[in-house]
């Protein structure tokens, strides 16, 4: 069972704002899809590796060779404030 | 109560690609904001990112260097959280597998060396570079993206000495290895700080602090040393020392906690399904082996037993490989490599400094040090009259041979003609030469002096004493 403060707690990591009314509808929610989930436990799996990838690929590279970047007018037209061709955001303190 | 502080370093290179780690964009520096991205380094939806081989070959490189274990298996992971120096959300960074694992850092204090064990060196990608203003944050990212490598330690360092010889030792390492240019004021070889005190001669570890904003060796010194301080305080009143994150001011040389919120951070870990693994065989890592350049030690080992210098000299000499190679290669025209080493460390260095130059931009040829010195050993010209020679090799570049050449600098060795000039020398000075006689025996440089300003400092100075002495007695 997935706790309120859990949900909070997630809901702050992804920052995200959940209003009090919604807490029910999440925490059930949490729940409904982690029970679903729990049914892969009844199979058998220890004789399974876990799979991090679904291909079977491995080592594919690019060679260090510099292609050309974006046009800066192209990168900055979806930001919704920029300047001097920054980005500009609200103030942040040092982290 | 005896205290002993206890210190571990996390170490970010910079490394040398022409690219970034996951996609075509450009590493250089000081480019307007903004211009070296492109949709992966910015993580906009449906891009791919793709590993610069370069990077991993570096990594292979600084493994073998510090005698690490090379993970044959290794994979990227997501370092999760919110900042907007971080395009994607997440930090594409490695977790668990990371490239490299255990290995060491040796560095030489007090006297002897010792290994500075390490935990792991893992591959990352730099984050973008935020510029605070009075009307918000300006974000550039150019930076996102370049490849970095982070270096951690085992905590095992004792002393701010130790961790700056560790920094030192280690920033040397990534400079002969040509992977870092170890800028520490520019930013390409950046240090963190975890340290904590505790009752000396106990186990267990005590609570730590991390230090961060320390932005060239001194500093880190510096902060380390107040931050000892600071917890052996707190200790010594009874208190505790809080888990915490400090920020070094260097104005006013303190440390103090970061005001951030309260939240710890968590980062979710979890394997990029973006990068899939990387295997390194051994063909490869023997391949970069090949590519290993002779390290500050091996060389350090060499030159003294080779070249017969001494100690504290080679290990000025190593500090830097272009130096290095240098003093190797006027050493190689000499049969005095001591003699060259002084000319390189006194005379050399001294002026570049003075210029605030590197010894990639003198104009003199380290053969033409070597010529120098054996001008000198030959008695060609005297030790005095070689600084002259050396000051115009280090203005216009010229032969040491064509300067004493066309300035007649060429040393008086002849006896016949020394011998004249001490007769004259001598007859033009009666008073001081009855001085001699009547035992002021040091009368002997006043005349010493009337020669070398007759011959403009070209007279060899043994043979003037020897003739001096010789004729006085005679007197
Ligand atoms: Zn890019």
């Amino acid at each position: 069972m997935v706790e309120k403060e859990e949900v909070q707690r997630v809901a702050q990591l992804a920052l995200l704002e959940i209003e009090p009314e919604q807490m029910d509808k999440f925490s059930r929610q949490f729940n409904e899809i982690l029970e679903y989930m729990e049914e892969i436990n009844e199979l058998d799996l220890s004789q399974c590796e876990a799979a991090f990838h679904i291909t079977e690929l491995k080592n594919v590279f690019r060679e260090d060779k510099v292609e050309p970047s974006y046009n800066r007018d192209v990168i900055l037209k979806n930001a919704p404030d920029s300047e001097d061709g920054a980005f500009r955001v609200p103030k942040v303190i040092e982290r | 109560m005896e205290y002993e502080a206890v210190i571990g370093l996390e170490v970010h290179i910079q490394l040398l690609t022409k690219t970034k780690i996951f996609c075509g964009c450009s590493t250089d520096f000081g480019a307007p904001p903004n211009t070296h991205v492109c949709p992966v380094c910015m993580g906009m939806p449906g891009v791919l990112p793709v590993l610069n081989k370069k990077v991993v070959e570096y990594a292979i490189k600084l493994g073998l260097a510090l005698n690490c274990r090379i993970n044959k298996f290794s994979r990227f992971a997501r370092k999760n959280y919110f900042y907007p120096d971080l395009p994607k959300g997440y930090q594409i960074s490695q977790y668990e597998l990371p490239i490299l694992e255990g290995g060491a850092v040796e560095i030489f204090i007090n006297g002897g060396y010792k290994k500075i064990a390490l935990e792991r060196i893992h591959m990352e990608e730099d984050a973008g570079k935020t510029v605070h203003k009075p009307d918000g944050s300006y974000v550039d990212f150019n930076r996102a993206g370049v490849p970095l490598l982070e270096i951690v330690s085992k905590p095992v360092m004792h002393s701010p000495e130790e961790a700056g010889e560790y920094l030192k030792s280690l920033r040397r390492i990534v400079r002969y290895l040509g992977i870092c240019d170890g800028n520490m004021e520019e930013g390409s070889l950046r240090c963190d700080a975890n340290v904590s005190v505790r009752i000396k001669g106990e186990d267990k570890l005590g609570t730590k602090t991390e230090l961060k904003n320390m932005n060239s060796f001194k500093h880190v010194e510096k902060a380390l040393e107040y931050e000892i301080e600071r917890q052996i305080d707190v200790l010594k009143e009874g208190g505790k020392v809080i888990q915490q994150t400090r920020l070094w001011d260097e104005k006013s040389g303190i440390t103090k906690p970061m005001r951030s919120k309260e939240e710890s951070f968590e980062y979710r870990y979890f394997p990029d399904p973006d990068l899939v693994p990387l295997i390194i065989d051994d063909k490869w890592i023997d391949d970069v082996r090949k590519t290993l350049p002779e390290l500050p030690k091996e060389k350090l080992e060499r030159f003294i037993e080779e070249y017969g210098i001494k100690p504290e000299d080679a290990r000025v000499l190593v500090e830097e490989r272009e130096l290095a190679e240098y003093f190797e290669r006027a050493a190689k025209e000499s049969k005095e490599p001591q003699s060259v080493a002084n000319w390189i460390l006194s005379e050399l260095l001294g002026y570049l400094n003075r210029d605030g130059k590197e010894i990639k931009d003198t104009l003199i040829k380290p053969e033409q040090i070597g010529k120098l010195v054996e001008l000198v050993e030959k008695g060609i010209i005297s030790g005095k009259i070689a600084k002259t020679v050396f000051k115009e090799m280090y203005n216009s570049g010229d032969d040491p041979e064509k300067i004493v050449k066309e300035k007649g600098l060429i040393q008086i060795t002849d006896r016949g003609e020394i011998e004249k000039l001490v007769e004259e020398v001598l007859e033009s000075n009666p008073k001081a030469v009855e001085q001699y006689k009547a035992g002021k025996k040091n009368t002997i440089g006043f005349f010493v002096g009337q020669i070398m300003k007759k011959t403009k400092g070209k007279a060899n100075p043994k043979i003037v004493n020897e003739l001096l002495v010789k004729k006085l007695e005679e007197k």
